[in-house]
């Protein structure tokens, strides 16, 4: 096969008798659920460091700011719902409406990204605070970088958009963007619960 | 049906080139994989000859202390990440497109970058090497506190390199196992369903399975271990409120099942070889199959069983003490299945055979040494002595590195259409099974003894078995010396190969030798039975008389 890319999303490729489908998306989510673990073990080794701790929080730092993240965690929640929302319209062949809300929904990613600026620049610690600090700052970043990604996929799958005839063959990459959304959504409601709602 | 099949396409136009680029096709990177790790190998194995060479008097005196460290810190690394992985990684691309039908693995390009990591971060940690300060010294395990010391405050430094190889080892492996997966999955030839699958197939998935579990965590606390290291974090440092032990997890979730990454493929080789050398159906097939998985599940489940003196509670240590030991059940089954194949079978005791019948002796005894260290008393006793050492070097190189020769000897003529030497082979063999025991069987003893591991001087009372080691070590060093001759020579002119020199089983033995680019392309023959149907007259495949006909005709003509 030393001369045959692979196949852009969407396009038939043949694989031997039988077999004319395009494995991408399989691909795609056995690697997200290789992903998760990251998540697990960073989840898990928060979850022990802050049970082991004598002083979780630093000195001079009471807790959290939780309003301004419930704010975001509600943003990032509504984005896969009006992510489903395109997906439904693209489904229906409203290439318009999918891509209006397609961009909503990046609005609302970048929106999210600036709400953890904002939060990050008012912080009182840093991250070498102990592993208050570090684990902190590791999850958030860690999951904004996630964020950044998926914005900037939703942003490349809304370009191929306008590239002629690009959907008629099956729409891999807005599927695997929209499952990757929602992954970071679903990480996003875990982190909130262990960073906010935890209370000592 | 003749003029449907894989016929007579041009093999000889070919550039031996190609393997020095960037090529996509499957049967190359699996030569290049293989190539590039028996590269490595060569360097790792250098490294452990220093090492048993400092070993073979009590004194420190061939190498300084310091310099010591980075030794054994990089042959464990290297001969991991470096060869291990990779020639297995090369016997994947290898087999599985092959022995599933497959035109090629299911991502092209990513497997060919994949690839190409290897000798990415290969360099990167042979680099370490040259760096102030020299390379890592923390051991392969790389714990903190030690391995989150910069004493020299350099940015780039041994340990840092050591985790940006290993990180990019990671991302490789990960590559790669989304591939292994997907290809397996999704490309099978029609008609062979989960349950006509060949055993390396199965073995391979499950060892696949575990990289995509496992590896993430490692990935994960590696990264923690760079922050402290160049940060400034204390995830792992005590004073600042982090936990050292933390990291021995997230290390040893990924670390153990890993020898199972390397171990499952190794039974898949012996359940592949054991039956063509016997000329008997593979002994409970099913059995075999699943439990490979049944050895994923609690594969998983076992990993504090790597430091419990670690301050790891009382309960821990019983409920992994218990898990550990009940990997012993899937795994008996296994060799209980090898051992039933070759019983009354017709033995052929050629090279590959007698690889496998070497490295399942290993195996069992590396077992045997396996439950006792499962043992909380006995663990606590031997823990960081050569007792440990001398176990994993039977699971590691007794077992899973002559499983690996023997996989090369037996595909070569496959995939190189060139025939080994017998009489190399067997030499290599004898070298290889005489040389492993003396460098490893003596660990044992000197272990109980309570020599510790990662020292390079030692009470004058170790000695006469430490000599033994060292001298069975450099007999392991020569013994690859037949094997490198045995390869180059049989691969640049050695007698040319049928497409089935050992009648052989398998899809992959209905291909011309070496296959045609794209495989079987589009005739890919429709699976009528199960694998292994040696001694009874059953076709594998529809239509397999004319499939083979047609190949020795071709073979005729050439």
């Amino acid at each position: 096969m030393t001369s045959t890319p692979i196949p852009p999303p969407g396009q038939v490729v043949a694989h031997g008798e039988g077999q004319h489908v395009s494995h991408n998306l399989t691909g795609f989510i056995i690697f997200l659920c290789s992903e998760s673990v990251i998540f697990l073990a960073f989840f898990s080794g928060y979850a022990i460091l802050r049970l082991s701790a004598l002083d979780w929080l630093p000195a001079g730092v009471d807790g959290l700011e939780w309003r301004m993240p419930l704010i975001n965690t509600v943003v990032l929640v509504s984005s896969s719902l009006t992510m489903v929302v395109a997906e439904h319209f693209k489904g229906k062949e409203k290439v318009w409406l999918f891509r209006a809300f397609w961009l909503l929904t990046m609005a609302m990613g970048a929106y999210f990204l600036y709400g953890q600026a904002v939060e990050w620049s008012g912080l009182k610690f840093g991250f070498t605070s102990g592993t208050f600090g570090g684990t902190f700052y590791l999850l958030t970043g860690f999951h904004g970088l996630h964020v950044a990604t998926g914005v900037l996929l939703m942003g490349l799958m809304l370009f191929k958009s306008f590239i002629p005839g690009n959907y008629s063959g099956g729409e891999e990459g807005v599927k695997a963007t929209s499952l990757f959304w929602h992954f970071v959504d679903v990480i996003w409601v875990i982190l909130f619960v262990l960073l906010y709602v935890w209370r000592a | 049906m003749t003029s449907t099949l894989p016929l007579a396409r041009p093999e000889e136009g070919q550039s031996w080139t190609r393997y020095f680029g960037f090529n996509t096709d499957a049967k190359v990177i699996g030569i290049q994989y293989i190539v590039v790790a028996f590269f490595f190998f060569l360097i790792g194995g250098f490294l452990a000859m220093i090492i048993r060479g400092e070993l073979i008097t009590p004194a420190s005196d061939l190498v300084d202390r310091t310099v010591y460290n980075g030794l054994y810190t990089m042959h464990g690394t290297i001969m991991l990440f470096l060869f291990i992985f990779p020639v297995l990684n090369g016997l994947n691309n290898l087999l599985i497109p092959t022995m599933i039908g497959a035109p090629d693995m299911a991502f092209p390009r990513l497997n060919a970058v994949a690839f190409w990591l290897v000798p990415i971060f290969g360099s990167l940690l042979i680099a370490s090497f040259f760096v102030p300060g020299g390379p890592a010294y923390s051991g392969w395990w790389s714990y903190p506190p030690v391995s989150i010391q910069n004493p020299l405050g350099n940015l780039i430094n041994g340990q840092g390199l050591w985790l940006v190889a290993v990180a990019l080892s990671g991302v490789s492996s990960i590559m790669g196992a989304v591939n292994f997966v997907t290809t397996i999955l999704r490309m099978r030839a029609p008609g062979m369903g989960f349950f006509r699958m060949p055993v390396f197939c199965w073995t391979a998935l499950a060892a696949q399975t575990l990289q995509l579990i496992g590896l993430p965590a490692l990935t994960g606390g590696a990264i923690m271990l760079l922050l402290d290291l160049t940060a400034g974090t204390s995830f792992y440092r005590p004073e600042g409120g982090g936990d050292p032990v933390l990291y021995q997890h997230f290390f040893w979730f990924y670390s153990h099942p890993a020898v199972y990454v390397i171990i499952l493929p190794v039974f898949g080789i012996f359940s592949e070889l054991f039956p063509v050398y016997s000329r008997k159906p593979l002994f409970g097939y099913v059995y075999v199959s699943v439990a490979s998985f049944i050895i994923v599940g609690l594969g998983l489940i076992v990993w504090v069983h790597h430091f419990f003196p670690s301050g790891v509670p009382e309960w821990m240590r019983n409920l992994f003490m218990f898990t550990t030991m009940l990997i012993a059940v899937p795994t008996g089954v296994k060799v209980f299945a090898w051992l039933g194949t070759i019983w009354r079978g017709k033995l052929q005791l050629t090279t590959p055979m007698l690889f496998c019948l070497g490295g399942l002796v290993n195996f069992v005894f590396a077992g045997i040494t396996g439950i006792m260290l499962a043992t909380v008393p006995i663990d606590i006793h031997v823990n960081n002595t050569y007792f440990v050492v001398g176990h994993f070097h039977y699971v590691i190189y007794g077992a899973a590195v002559m499983g690996i020769f023997a996989a090369i000897y037996h595909w070569f003529p496959k995939f190189t259409g060139r025939m080994p030497y017998e009489g190399l082979g067997k030499l290599h063999f004898l070298l290889t099974f005489v040389g492993a025991n003396l460098n490893f069987l003596p660990m044992h003893p000197l272990g109980l003894m309570g020599m510790p591991r990662r020292v390079s001087s030692y009470d004058p009372e170790f000695a006469f078995w430490n000599v033994l080691a060292s001298l069975g070590a450099f007999l392991l060093g020569v013994s690859i010396i037949p094997f490198l001759l045995n390869i180059i020579s049989s691969w640049a002119r050695g007698p040319r190969a049928s497409h089935n020199p050992w009648n052989a089983i398998g899809l992959e033995w209905l291909l011309p030798s070496p296959p045609p680019e794209d495989n079987f392309g589009e005739h890919v023959p429709t699976v009528i039975s199960r694998p292994y149907g040696y001694g009874s007259d059953e076709p594998l495949v529809e239509h397999q008389a004319e499939i083979e006909k047609a190949l020795i005709l071709q073979e005729a003509t050439r």
